[in-house]
């Protein structure tokens, strides 16, 4: 099993990992291994990079004080922060929410980012990733196992479907954040692969149709917030799958649909930012501000 | 179909906020710089389409300046580039432009050296930070950053080619891929020469010296 070939199921994942009685992340790890020929200890090493990159941004994010260019974006994961102790959805949810905002909003600001699997859905892996984590008492090298695990899920995604919104609307950006973490947080709660591969296709599910509308053509509104929202989501659904709720339409099949609504989705709701929230009087508002008029300019 | 690497999954690390929009435009600026051969001085670059749109927003300006510097995507210096344009001497102004059916997130440098040199490159990010240099001074190319590629200019005359690439063999150089273009029959032509592992200074210096070679220049895998 090489998750480097190219005609790749999720079902065939989950089957070898079973066969082999491996989790879904050290069947990935095993085959990054080969792929890049190299040692399973400098895969774990790279993916422990990553993760690093992503509890800096998560840290960064939180501090709360910058803004982006356009002033759409900044200082709202700090906020949900400091609420989390009294949230009604209880403080965990709350606070992977705050942490995806604050990577969305770290990368909305020109701050360090690692894409997963894009720089606009990049905030869901690392808070769904580092909160579930912190609540199994995660090793790094457990955290990067599920990493991996996520990637695997996402490498299908790219292959059978897309991860750009460009291509297939936010679906494709968030929708695939949210799956591969969902994977990634029932392999940190210490579920089994077949629970990874029903946690994905619950969250994808429920991301199906969304489009790419983002205002003025930034990846802040709605983008960062999204993010949030999906990290809840996929934590959700890592949940109710361990309940042993299992997703009536199979992961692949589900990835297989999301590739052909996002063929059939008009282009004025590809990031192209002609229509949805980038086309409402107040996103238009933000649009003429930031593009104004300059046709010629330096940086200042 | 290429084998796919989880770390391209998981990655790359960048300075956000977009792949293409951000770290696409420092790729494109790297390659404008190595395909032209020289540091540029002082540069006009024209934005087409969604880079003209929304560039400022996305800071493809500021990737665009950060490239030409020849940083990498995950440079945090990123937002005060331009203290580091003056300093290194550069000076840069933009202007949107309709550069035709092209993609729409292309641009195109007009670049000059200090000592009188001058490039003109287009190029366009496609999308997940990946891009293509596709006009170097006239000449069509297909520059991805994808491996240590060679440009060679040369003349268009039977054993030209067979001079070059048994020069690079003789460094132990494999051929990934190789593309070839000319003005006219027994004109200027260029050589496209993508190689499996990157070429040491002296290989530049002995296929300069091949009496069809006119120049070379060293394009590193990005």
């Amino acid at each position: 099993m090489n998750v480097a070939q190219a005609r790749l199921t999720v079902a065939a994942l989950v089957e070898a990992a079973e066969a082999k009685e491996v989790s879904l992340g050290e069947l990935a790890l095993q085959s990054q291994a080969e792929f890049s020929h190299t040692t399973q200890d400098a895969v774990v090493e790279g993916m422990i990079a990553r993760l690093n990159v992503m509890r800096a941004a998560i840290e960064r994010g939180l501090e709360g004080n910058q803004h982006s260019m356009s002033g759409m974006v900044g200082g709202d994961a700090a906020k949900v922060m400091a609420r989390a102790p009294r949230s009604v959805t209880g403080g965990r949810i709350q606070t992977a929410v705050a942490r995806a905002l604050a990577v969305s909003e770290v990368n909305a600001c020109m701050g360090c980012i690692v894409a997963a699997p894009t720089a606009g859905a990049s905030g869901v892996l690392p808070a769904v990733v580092v909160t579930a984590g912190e609540a199994a008492g995660s090793s790094d090298r457990d955290m990067a196992l599920a990493l991996l695990a996520a990637g695997a899920l996402g490498a299908v995604i790219a292959r059978t479907a897309s991860v750009s919104g460009a291509e297939g609307g936010c679906q494709a950006e968030v929708g695939s954040a949210a799956a591969m973490a969902a994977a990634a947080a029932v392999e940190l709660a210490g579920g089994t692969p077949r629970q990874a591969a029903h946690a994905a296709a619950i969250v994808l599910k429920s991301a199906l149709g969304l489009v790419c509308d983002p205002v003025a053509g930034l990846v802040e509104v709605p983008c960062v917030k999204r993010n949030g929202m999906y990290a809840a989501s996929a934590l959700v659904a890592a949940d109710v799958a361990m309940a042993g709720v299992e997703s009536v339409i199979p992961i692949d099949e589900v990835i297989e649909t999301m590739g052909q609504i996002g063929r059939s989705m008009p282009e004025a709701l590809r990031e192209t930012a002609q229509g949805g929230l980038a086309v409402t009087p107040t996103g238009q508002r933000f649009a003429c501000k930031m593009h104004g008029s300059a046709d010629r300019w330096q940086l200042d | 179909m290429e084998p796919m690497d989880l770390f391209d999954v998981i990655g790359p690390v960048m300075v956000g906020p977009s792949s293409s929009h951000t770290a696409g435009a420092i790729r494109l600026g790297r390659l404008a710089r190595a395909a032209a051969g020289f540091t540029p001085v002082r540069a006009v670059i024209k934005l087409h389409g969604s880079f003209g749109d929304t560039g400022r927003g996305h800071g493809t300006d500021r990737g665009l300046v950060a490239g030409l510097l020849g940083w990498a995507t995950d440079d945090p210096r990123l937002t005060e580039v331009s203290g580091y344009a003056r300093e290194a001497g550069l000076s840069v102004e933009f202007q949107r432009a309709d550069l035709g059916r092209v993609h729409p997130n292309t641009a195109r440098f007009i670049l000059e050296g200090a000592n009188g040199e001058t490039c003109e490159l287009q190029g366009s990010s496609v999308g997940g930070g990946a891009v293509v240099l596709t006009e170097l001074d006239g000449w069509p190319v297909e520059l991805q950053g994808l491996y240590d590629t060679l440009l060679v200019s040369h003349r268009d005359r039977p054993g030209a080619l067979a001079g070059i690439t048994g020069r690079l063999a003789s460094f132990g150089l494999n051929i990934a891929t190789m593309r070839v273009a000319r003005q006219a029959r027994g004109g200027q032509a260029m050589a496209t020469v993508e190689l499996d592992h990157a070429p040491a200074d002296k290989v530049r210096r002995e296929l300069e010296v091949l009496s069809e070679v006119l120049w070379t220049r060293r394009i590193d895998k990005l």
